[in-house]
């Protein structure tokens, strides 16, 4: 497919304790990491879904104004941006496999509709739901 | 550590990392709506003193730990009414009510209908939304709680006896 969305971004409060979270914790892999003095474009892939990239970005100046940043820093920390999603084959797996490795989950995985789902954060205030797929 | 940066007019900076620290208590309220959460076991949650914990996240979130935690329970019991077959009095405890007396008060309060009332009128109602996930569809029909409970309470009462409304922004 050569039209397609290729890069969704987050904003992280810190990039290496991001990258240790979605690659050591997660298990996804980086996909590009490369600096120009301050600034790092960061992306990781899911390692199912190699046409996506999910970039982990900070904030930062003089792309933004300071007060810019700061705001963008406390909506992260407030978990105000918006949900996402990662579906997995098998939420309770899942689960287990992430808790153990030190993720902090907001909703332990509950059955309903016939699917289960559960709840963690990134350490920067990110918001997954993990949704098993409908088999 | 920063708790307060700058006051620029209406907007109060807040650390970020406070913040995290915040999201993290109403995350544990989120997650367990129908336990007890004082004041100081949230405060514990977030690593700060009582009093800083009460203003930090009214700051934060617009809406005191205890109404944020109101809110909460009614959007709970709502989806129970909704989704389930269980009794109103089952629903009010599991939701963490003491009484189903408190209960049905407090959903009137905040609904402006009963809980059963509710339940005729939701299980009436066209199926529309399945494809939106379920947590993120209940979080977005969360009670809006602008007021506290009490003073709707006032409100609605004054606008019954005839006394003039108050227009609440």
């Amino acid at each position: 497919m050569s039209q397609a969305v290729s890069v969704v971004g987050l904003y992280v409060r810190d990039q290496d304790e991001a990258l240790d979270f979605y690659v050591a914790k997660l298990g996804f892999r980086v996909h590009t990491d490369v600096r120009n003095g301050d600034y790092r474009w960061l992306t990781v892939q899911h390692p199912d879904q190699p046409s996506l990239q999910l970039g982990l970005f900070t904030p930062v100046s003089p792309m933004l104004d300071p007060g810019t940043v700061q705001a963008l820093r406390e909506i992260v920390a407030k978990g105000a941006m918006p949900p996402l999603v990662l579906a997995v084959d098998d939420c309770r797996a899942a689960y287990d496999r992430m808790r153990d490795g030190g993720v902090e989950f907001t909703q332990e995985p509950l059955e309903r509709f016939g699917s289960v789902d559960a709840g963690f954060r990134d350490p920067s205030g990110n918001g997954w739901k993990m949704i098993e797929s409908r088999r | 550590m920063l708790d307060f940066i700058c006051r620029d007019g209406e907007r109060v900076s807040q650390d970020p990392e406070l913040l995290r620290r915040l999201l993290r208590a109403k995350d544990r309220m989120d997650a367990a709506s129908h336990e007890k959460w004082t004041v100081r076991r949230l405060a514990r949650v977030s690593h700060v003193s009582d009093a800083h914990f009460a203003r930090s996240f009214k700051e934060a979130f617009g809406v005191p730990p205890h109404r944020y935690l109101l809110a909460r329970r009614i959007e709970r019991a709502t989806a129970l009414l909704r989704d389930t077959d269980q009794a109103i009095t089952e629903i009010s405890f599991r939701t963490g009510w003491n009484s189903v007396g408190t209960f049905g008060r407090t959903f009137r309060d905040v609904t402006g209908e009963s809980p059963g009332g509710f339940r005729a009128r939701e299980k009436a109602a066209p199926r529309e939304l399945e494809r939106v996930p379920v947590c993120i569809l209940s979080a977005a029909r969360r009670p809006d709680l602008k007021i506290a409970v009490l003073e709707k309470r006032r409100l609605a009462t004054a606008d019954k006896v005839g006394v003039q409304k108050v227009e609440v922004p």
